[in-house]
């Protein structure tokens, strides 16, 4: 494997790398449901530092206060409402189903790392500039050139929002 | 001066895909259905952002103006995949509410007619 050096930044990601997948596989191994919510809490703290190491400050900062911040909590809430209403609908049941998911996953995992990763390994060294990620760049680009995206965006959001409420209203 | 190889990114992204898709057929209740698509969503955006950082395409290389503008498109979709994800969560925890208030039962397994 040309060009690997053990760097502290490598150990870093290691690290961070760790820690995501084991909190990915507690959000779908808990049975229970706040479990696994707060396993995906830490999966999204620990993408946000990821996103850290690749300079995508924007995307980090943006990732904590949207996901962890807002559709997190919106979740937690949810948990929370029906555990007070019926708390046995919010622990699975054991289920034969398991084996033949989890071989399901193994076997998709090798496939698609077969073809896709030998490809890429050439590539160690970023080609983006360091501030790419900055505020200020991102702003740029968001409000220039993709300002249609933009405001279609915003029109989905309005439809979410008046969704949301439609839906819980009790009666019309 | 080598730091990480892209490589271990893009390991790291389809794993978190790959346990999404797995927590998807397994579990029976919605919201960690949900839950596991969020995860999906997020393997996503790890992936477009180590390729904004990591410019593997041969048709940027060199060229230093499409570098930046692939940069940025790398973050845009980033950032309408979150605000999609947002508004998707807040219309389907609403469906999964009505569903609750109407049938006190929210086994997935149950919900096969489309009839309400």
């Amino acid at each position: 494997m040309a060009g690997f050096a053990i760097t502290g930044e490598l150990l870093f990601f290691v690290a961070l790398a760790g820690l995501a997948m084991l909190s990915a596989v507690g959000v779908v191994a808990f049975n229970n449901a706040v479990r696994s919510a707060l396993c995906l809490v830490l999966n999204f703290f620990v993408l946000a530092a990821i996103y850290f190491t690749l300079n995508a400050e924007m995307m980090g900062i943006t990732q904590v206060v949207v996901y962890t911040g807002a559709i997190m909590v919106l979740f937690l809430f949810v948990i929370m409402l029906l555990n007070i209403g019926a708390p046995q609908l919010l622990s699975d049941k054991k289920d034969p189903k398991t084996a033949v998911g989890m071989t399901l996953g193994m076997v998709m995992f090798t496939l698609v790392a077969l073809q896709v990763l030998p490809g890429l390994m050439s590539k160690t060294q970023p080609g983006a500039p360091n501030d790419y990620g900055s505020p200020v760049n991102v702003g740029r680009a968001l409000f220039t050139g993709f300002v249609i995206p933009f405001e279609a965006v915003s029109i989905l959001l309005l439809i979410g929002i008046v969704g949301s409420i439609l839906l819980a209203k009790r009666r019309f | 001066m080598s730091g990480v190889p892209l490589a271990a990114y893009l390991a790291l992204g389809l794993f978190m895909f790959m346990t999404g898709v797995v927590g998807v057929v397994i579990r029976r209740s919605p919201i960690v259905i949900f839950m596991c698509i969020e995860l999906m969503l997020n393997a996503v955006n790890l992936t477009f952002l180590a390729f904004a950082r990591y410019q593997f395409s041969p048709m940027v290389a060199g060229n230093s103006f499409r570098e930046g503008q692939s940069a940025m498109a790398g973050q845009m979709m980033v950032i309408f995949v979150m605000a999609v994800a947002a508004a998707e969560v807040a219309v389907g925890l609403g469906i999964i509410m009505a569903i609750f208030r109407l049938r006190e039962n929210i086994d997935i397994d149950e919900m096969n007619l489309l009839k309400g």
